[in-house]
């Protein structure tokens, strides 16, 4: 029944998070952007825009410019957590490809990473009071969703251990419709349900920042105005009335 | 408001974040604008009935038509890296001039009304719904919004806040809250072709008078034509260069880099604006035909290149948008970018050895250059990026001896808005103008004392206004803003002028040494 249990939540988190993904890309693509705004000096070809767009995705490079401490937190806990998910991918793939095998180790590392960045994250958004008086509730609950999310992780990999190759049978279970056992550990489940829940909300929050900065037009646009003509179709549309 | 009694900042010797204190500029309010600014523009005279759901309804239109305005309201995750950026929350401490802050005005209706949380669980994201308190909120904050972009060069996402506060303005307009200063200035230019509202007898009675004026200084004839057919150049320039101090110094200076490079231009009365209002209501429709009507005048007065004046946030409808707007440009000289800025155009002259400047005859300023916001962030100059910043500076450079910049974050993509930008160079805004300024005098003040600079250079007609007015707030005199072209005018050398009659006119030769 347990095992039915989350089998089922993961179906749905996972239905949720990518119809979610796709109807929000969807709408961000085929929402026009009617004029040339990007945030210059911008480069004027578009492999000038892959270079801007990776400097900003692998090493946030506008926020290192306004606040070094937010970079520092920020950076440290995106980072971890990419080492942290490609370290999950051994849960998933039979047999594990040999670079997965290769970073299990720092993926724990990552853990520690995530940690710090997500403490001292929080403790900002606390002692910092500008940034207090522009934060929700929700912004707040984001943070300790993701540190319980990391502690409990953290104290099976550290401390407690888990039934790794019951996790690893359930989740390969789950990619092929055939539901495994998973273990029934306090400390697993709870770790597997906020990762849900997670996902869950990804698509309804500011989570959605992920897709929006590929989006975003003050960074994806070429700065070449004055040599090609930039026209939405709604804009193309008012040119024919007068 | 303009009666209403305010301190000015006091400037800081090390700038430091200030605490923020909530509520202090609820009260700043432009006046709202009247029927006859309203109708002109396609906008209903007050406030409508049922407007609650009118404002939904445009916002839903609005987010279907710009991308950024959608992506903006969903990516912000509240990293405050933002927060210390605006000037005008520098200057004012209010919370609600923190970019981000000023966003959620916006956000937490749109999460409110088109969200899945912000439906069900409003009290846990923040959103609220759109109520008369708000509305006065949307009124007052964003009008203190210069659109000037430094907040989006900080966002790790790209979020400008700029594209928030045109579709607040416009969602506004579309209720019948409009801004009586940019809405009455818009109706002028559809009706008569420029701001100001000078009719052509006027811009002719001006002209003619630059005319004689320049002849009786220099003994040379330079022009300053209007409406001439078969020009090559039409100057499109801000119609504070008409009349305005130190604006009119800059169009004496462009006439005569055309007189000098031997390039035959006109202004024209039916596009006698380069401003273009229309982008601070964030009203594309209106900022269009704004546009078009300098289409028109190119294609009537048959010209081959288009030039701009100094004005910033018109060079970026310029730059970014003419193309788009008011192409395509197929019937101008291809071999010239549609449009120019003059700043260009002098440059190139300078680096052809065409034009000769006798530097000492700036000796009497210390120069430092205030970058505009709109042309740094939101436009270029030149064939590479980062132009907007060298040309001018070179063109500085090479009429003055004395140049210094002032610190490094305060210039460039980083430089501050002057306080006056995006439709709130309005005396009822004075109090936010003269807050607005306190980064950028603070900047001034550091090299006033460490270099003995004595005057700022500008290329926009917004950031010359402002300064003027401003300054005296912070015991600077309203002399000490310039003109680019006016250090151009100061120290070009006119073939045939009165002072070097014994002199020839090669324009290679180097004549710093005579000075």
């Amino acid at each position: 029944m347990l095992s039915f249990s989350i089998a089922a939540l993961f179906y749905i988190a996972f239905f949720i998070l990518a119809y979610g993904l796709v109807v929000k890309i969807l709408q961000y693509k085929n929402t026009p952007a009617p004029l040339k705004i990007p945030t210059m000096p911008a480069p004027t070809t578009q492999a000038g825009v892959v270079f801007r767009m990776s400097k900003e995705v692998v090493f946030f490079e506008s926020l290192f410019k306004s606040s070094k401490i937010t970079w520092l937190f920020g950076w440290l806990f995106h980072f971890g957590l990419f080492l942290d998910m490609l370290r999950h991918l051994r849960y998933f793939i039979d047999p594990v490809w040999f670079w997965v095998v290769i970073i299990q180790p720092f993926g724990k590392y990552g853990s520690i990473l995530m940690l710090v960045g997500l403490a001292g994250l929080l403790a900002r958004r606390i002692v910092v009071d500008r940034v207090r008086y522009i934060s929700a509730p929700s912004d707040h609950l984001i943070l300790v969703l993701l540190l319980c999310i990391t502690t409990t992780g953290m104290a099976m990999s550290f401390y407690l251990g888990a039934d790794v190759i019951s996790v690893k049978s359930f989740f390969v279970g789950l990619l092929t419709f055939n539901i495994q056992n998973i273990p029934a550990d306090l400390v697993l489940i709870s770790h597997l349900v906020m990762v849900a829940f997670l996902m869950i909300i990804f698509p309804y929050s500011k989570l959605l920042h992920a897709p929006g900065l590929f989006f975003s037009p003050s960074r994806n646009q070429v700065d070449n105005a004055r040599e090609k003509r930039h026209l939405a179709k709604w804009a193309q549309e008012l040119e024919k009335t007068n | 408001m303009a009666d209403s009694k305010f301190d000015t900042p006091q400037l800081r010797e090390y700038p430091i974040i200030p605490k923020l204190k909530k509520g202090v500029m609820s009260h700043s309010k432009p006046f709202i604008a009247k029927e006859p600014h309203q109708e002109p523009l396609g906008f209903p005279g007050e406030l409508v009935d049922d407007w609650e759901n009118v404002a939904i309804k445009k916002m839903a239109d609005l987010q279907g038509k710009y991308r950024s305005l959608q992506v903006y309201l969903d990516s912000c995750v509240k990293c405050g890296a933002c927060t210390d950026k605006c000037h005008y929350y520098v200057g004012t401490t209010d919370p609600k001039n923190m970019p981000v802050a000023r966003q959620d005005l916006y956000r937490k209706v749109y999460r409110r009304y088109f969200t899945f949380a912000g439906k069900y669980f409003p009290k846990l994201v923040g959103a609220t719904d759109l109520t008369k308190e708000v509305l006065d909120d949307w009124y007052s904050y964003f009008h203190q919004c210069s659109q000037c972009r430094r907040c989006s060069v900080y966002c790790p996402y790209g979020i400008d806040t700029a594209e928030i506060s045109m579709a607040a303005r416009e969602v506004m307009d579309t209720i019948g809250v409009g801004q009586k200063y940019c809405n009455e200035i818009i109706s002028k230019v559809h009706k008569i072709g420029n701001n100001l509202g000078l009719p052509g007898p006027a811009l002719e009675d001006t002209l003619e008078g630059l005319e004689e004026d320049v002849e009786d200084e220099t003994g040379v004839a330079v022009k300053y034509p209007l409406d001439v057919k078969g020009a090559e150049v039409l100057l499109v320039t801000p119609s504070a260069d008409f009349f305005a101090e130190p604006h009119v110094d800059g169009l004496i200076g462009y006439g005569k880099v055309f007189h000098e490079a031997g390039i035959s231009w006109t202004v024209s009365s039916h596009a006698s604006e380069a401003a273009n209002f229309g982008m601070f209501i964030g009203s594309y429709d209106n900022m269009r035909k704004l546009a078009v009507r300098i289409r028109e005048a190119a294609l009537e007065l048959g010209v081959k290149r288009i030039v701009f004046g100094e004005c910033g946030h018109a060079w970026r409808v310029a730059y970014s948008f003419l193309n788009t707007l008011a192409g395509p440009w197929d019937f101008l000289d291809p071999k010239y970018p549609v449009p120019q800025h003059i700043c260009e155009v002098t440059y190139n002259l300078i680096q052809e050895n065409k034009l000769r400047f006798d530097k000492s005859l700036n000796d009497d300023m210390v120069l430092t250059y205030h970058d505009s916001c709109n042309v740094a962030r939101a436009s270029r100059m030149g064939d590479s990026a980062g132009g907007q910043f060298l040309i001018p500076r070179e063109i500085i450079k090479a009429t003055c001896n004395n140049f210094y910049d002032m610190s490094s974050d305060t210039i460039k993509e980083g430089t501050f808005c002057c306080g006056g930008g995006g439709g709130l160079l309005t005396d009822d805004l004075m109090e936010l103008r003269v807050k607005g300024a306190l980064p950028r005098m603070e900047a001034l003040r550091r090299v006033v004392e460490e270099k003995g600079v004595t005057h700022m250079a500008a290329i926009c007609a917004i950031c010359k206004s402002q300064f003027s007015k401003v300054f005296p707030y912070y015991d600077f005199t309203m002399d000490q803003i310039v003109s680019v072209h006016q250090l151009v005018s100061n120290a070009i050398i006119l073939t045939g002028q009165n002072d070097e009659n014994d002199e020839e006119n090669h324009p290679q030769e180097d004549i710093d040494e005579a000075a």
